[in-house]
């Protein structure tokens, strides 16, 4: 995957958690994903297309999710309510939408509206050709870890927009 | 002041609903998507239209080329997380007013309203 792909979602990151939630994020090193092992337990999803294509998700444990929320909506929400996943769908939403705005000048790339999955401990699959950096983030809520799994399009084999969950 | 919220997100449509109220408006209408709010635009007949852009069913940007056919004076203010410059002379082609990209402070939603409203009535 291009480098030129992860700085814009570390400063995109930045930006909408400090301006929307006053949370600073420390962002440390991006690594590759080795494995499709279950991650978290909330994860906001987003497909790219157009001139890049692939799966960017921003993966939270319970706990750390459900600060994080509170933060961002100012009241406490249940974690199996439909708010609560339309927050996190709409955080994951600004992330995507500030990250491609830097990285597409001369691209043109459009986001799918966000899903969220709710479940303990569960996976989401992604197609095996395209690699999958993690970069992962602390805040004072807790951590939380972004995955990128996106190429441009024509640059390998295989539909990278296309994502399912699986619980475990 | 009337103003009408369209966005798929209720977060995000509450958020923006607590900086009116912090500007003194209370009469908000709300719409989840183009279509919902072509359904009840014209019975609230708002002062104002906030408008998302990627929402299901309908778009915002195919929600202002529509209502524009009908009413090309309400002055209307793009909220969105699309951030490209295209896309920002897409829309005010298409005929908004102002252009707020998400995130955003409440301080910046309220000067964009104003400052919208400003120049239209002037």
């Amino acid at each position: 995957m291009d480098a030129g792909y992860i700085t814009p979602f570390v400063k995109s990151i930045q930006n909408v958690f400090s301006m929307m939630l006053q949370l600073p994020v420390t962002v440390n090193a991006p690594e590759l994903k080795q494995d499709r092992a279950p991650t978290h337990d909330v994860s906001g999803i987003i497909g790219m297309s157009g001139d890049v294509i692939g799966t960017i998700i921003l993966s939270f444990k319970a706990d750390t999710a459900k600060s994080v929320v509170t933060l961002f909506c100012g009241e406490k929400l249940e974690i199996d309510s439909p708010d609560f996943a339309d927050a996190v769908g709409e955080l994951v939403n600004m992330v995507c939408g500030g990250a491609k705005a830097l990285f597409t000048d001369t691209k043109d790339v459009s986001i799918s509206c966000p899903s969220v999955i709710v479940g303990s401990n569960h996976g989401v699959a992604l197609p095996s050709d395209v690699p999958c950096v993690v970069i992962p983030c602390q805040t004072d809520c807790g951590d939380f870890v972004i995955e990128i799994a996106i190429r441009e399009a024509g640059a390998g084999a295989g539909q990278a927009a296309a994502s399912t969950s699986t619980s475990a | 002041m009337k103003v009408m919220l369209i966005d798929d997100s209720k977060t995000m449509r509450n958020i923006q609903r607590s900086v009116l109220r912090q500007i003194g408006i209370e009469q908000v209408e709300e719409a989840c998507d183009g279509q919902d709010a072509l359904s009840k635009v014209t019975a609230f007949a708002p002062d104002l239209i906030l408008v998302d852009w990627n929402m299901p069913n309908m778009d915002g940007l195919t929600f202002i080329k529509t209502y524009r056919k009908i009413d090309k004076t309400t002055p209307m203010i793009m909220v969105t997380t699309e951030a490209e410059k295209s896309r920002v002379i897409e829309a005010i082609k298409a005929g908004v007013n102002n252009y707020v990209v998400k995130p955003f402070t409440p301080d910046l939603l309220s000067q964009r309203i104003n400052e919208t409203m400003s120049k239209c009535a002037a």
